[in-house]
């Protein structure tokens, strides 16, 4: 008799990861593991790119961070983004779902700036053919280091108006602090949550909110003073 | 895809049953299948079975045979002991006469045990019932028998410390900490407190004897020694009494009702059986596989060797790569026929690394790259040298694909 744990089917291996912590399983598609395994797009010979349009977001201290490089060329009065380069640090749907975003913006020669600035992470994940629910908000980072690289297009072509400055997400509801609240913070000197609640007092109305704090003031605290 | 030699390098999540184990629970199904409650002789027979299985477990654990008491597996075993010595009535009137009526428990614990012993704490703190320590660990997370000393207080009831770490493989020095409460306990002439641990990884690899490690109740499950899961028990040192979590027909002394897993119970004993009499020579066989597999994998620039060095269970390799993050790393590794686990926030449902690797002074930067193996009675050489020709490429082509390029500085908390 085959001894399923040491000699497991290819079949039923497939594409399922149990984890230790909590030995919860989840499948991704096959779209997502074509682009996780075979990845699109990604940045080889970054000398070539020193001029392109650079867009970050997030952090290694969060889990999943990105870079996107971008080239813009205006064809017949329409802004269209020819080339769509990435690096990513994360998890297999932060992989695959950058890479899945690259082809969309390059396909069908180039998406027009104004139609990328309109993608939404959902765009991403339909593509994909869906993610594992809890993965979505970590790992679809894309759309916004997308966002952030063409801002970057916008300044250095002197378009200063067209800059989007992403809305502020509210963290605590009860004092009605976003995050732009609390990087301010951090680059004001706050570098502890103590420090940080003397500053804004957040969470002490709703303290629900402090493990998103404290994740934010890592996050800050690395993007502005660390590496 | 080349074709795939399989390496199941994930012995501490579970472990396939014996064959030997399996044999011996067959009969249990569907010919011995009474309730052992039942005064029919197919009853009297099952009833007879898992008599015998609970005397061969308690000599393995140098315990009697009435101080076992049977249980769904790990979890159930720790939240029997966590939450029910403090919920005991003849402990907190003890405690009180002592001390003063408005006196509630105090409990020691580490901040490495597992989910299963930390959480039901975080419960009954949560809800005012007890007083919790959580004790730090050192960089190889060890907790320090001096340390659950100095933290000991007058209303300690319970210290609840690992005999060995689930993620990080450390073994803790459990008898000499043992020792220690013990004597704090005699000049003080007081029963408390009670010392628990939970030894559901080192079942294969250390001894169990209750008398040698002084421990008052100890977690045992099957499912990590080549048993099968659902089964565990609690070892209760005779006289301590503990409130149940389950009531009912009274089985198992009162603190467990329900109807005996028969088959299970059997199977237990067989397991932990073969893994005490293979304990010594599987640990030395392991130990080279793991020294071999831990020095390898450490000369991969910019990694880091979590847990102890040397007093570390002789399945366990865990090791952080920093640059990539661990669930892409297990998903490569899974398509070249490695099984391992990672600490990694994005392969767990809190979406938060490792707590353990965290209260070892690491990062998180460094646990979202970390990569347990843990080998087992299956794992050959070939095992390891499959690992060691994959894993290089591995960290190569995600660090390839990686915007982050952090300094080694970045393994140490910040």
């Amino acid at each position: 008799m085959s001894d399923p744990i040491i000699k497991p089917t290819h079949e039923a291996r497939k594409g399922d990861v149990v984890t230790p912590a909590k030995g919860k399983g989840w499948f991704y598609t096959d779209m997502v593991k074509e682009h996780f395994f075979s990845p699109k797009n990604f940045l080889e010979d970054e000398a070539s790119y020193k001029q392109a349009y650079l867009g970050m977001v997030g952090s290694p201290a969060c889990g999943d961070a990105m870079k996107v490089w971008l080239k813009i060329e205006t064809i017949d009065g329409v802004e269209r983004i020819k080339d769509f380069k990435w690096k990513t640090f994360g998890c297999a749907s932060a992989i695959a779902s950058t890479s899945m975003l690259s082809v969309m913006i390059t396909e069908d020669g180039g998406m027009p700036v104004e139609d990328a600035l309109k993608l939404r992470p959902q765009d991403i994940m339909e593509r994909l053919g869906g993610l594992p629910a809890r993965k979505v908000h970590c790992s679809v980072l894309g759309d916004k280091a997308l966002r952030s690289a063409i801002n970057d297009y916008f300044r250095k072509s002197g378009q200063h108006d067209r800059v989007e400055v992403e809305h502020g997400r509210l963290v605590d509801k009860v004092l009605k602090i976003t995050d732009h609240d609390i990087e301010e913070a951090v680059l004001e000197g706050a570098d502890t949550l103590e420090k940080l609640q003397e500053k804004i007092k957040v969470g002490t109305g709703d303290p629900s909110c402090i493990p998103d704090v404290e994740q934010l003031l890592r996050f800050y605290k690395e993007k502005h003073f660390g590496a | 895809m080349k074709s795939l030699s399989l390496s199941y390098l994930d012995h501490a999540a579970a472990t396939p049953v014996d064959a030997r184990v399996l044999e011996a629970m067959l009969p249990y199904f569907s010919s011995v299948y009474g309730n052992p409650s039942s005064f029919h002789s197919v009853g009297i027979e099952a009833k007879r079975a898992v008599q015998e299985a609970r005397k061969r477990i308690a000599s393995l654990l140098n315990a009697q045979e009435e101080n076992i008491i049977f249980t769904s597996g790990g979890t159930e075993s720790d939240s029997l002991a966590v939450l029910g010595i403090p919920r005991t009535k003849v402990h907190l009137d003890a405690l009180r006469a002592k001390l003063g009526e408005e006196t509630i428990p105090h409990v020691i614990t580490s901040s490495v045990e597992h989910h299963a012993v930390l959480e039901p704490l975080l419960f009954l703190k949560k809800r005012g019932e007890i007083e919790l320590t959580v004790l730090d660990v050192d960089r190889q997370g060890m907790v320090a028998p001096q340390d659950v000393v100095k933290a000991l207080k007058e209303n300690t009831l319970l210290v609840s410390i690992m005999m060995a770490n689930n993620e990080i493989g450390t073994i803790e020095p459990i008898a000499d900490t043992g020792r220690a409460i013990l004597s704090w306990r005699k000049e003080r002439e007081t029963p408390y407190p009670f010392f628990h641990t939970d030894a559901c990884q080192a079942a294969g690899y250390l001894d169990l004897d209750v008398e040698k490690t002084h421990v008052d109740l100890l977690t045992l499950n099957a499912s990590k020694m080549y048993g099968p899961k659902g089964i565990g028990l609690l070892y209760i040192r005779k006289g301590i009494r503990l409130a149940p979590l389950i009531i009912g027909g009274g089985q198992e002394r009162n603190l467990r009702s329900g109807t005996e897993n028969v088959p299970g119970i059997i199977g237990l004993a067989k397991a932990f059986e073969l893994a005490q009499a293979s304990r010594e020579e599987e640990s030395s066989r392991l130990t080279v596989l793991r020294d071999a597999l831990a020095e390898e994998l450490l000369t991969i620039p910019k990694s880091v060797l979590n847990g102890h060095t040397t007093k570390r269970l002789p399945n366990n390799v865990n090791v952080s790569f920093l640059d990539i993050e661990g669930e892409a790393a297990i998903l490569y590794l899974d398509a070249e026929g490695i099984m391992a686990s990672t600490g990694s926030a994005c392969a767990s449902s809190s979406l938060n690394p490792s707590h353990v690797i965290l209260a070892t002074g690491l990062s998180y930067e460094a646990a979202h790259g970390s990569i347990r193996f843990t080998l087992g009675r299956s794992t050959t050489k070939e095992d390891v040298q499959h690992v060691l020709q994959v894993m290089p490429g591995v960290v190569e082509r995600l660090r390839h694909m990686s915007p982050v390029n952090l300094d080694m500085k970045y393994f140490e908390k910040q």
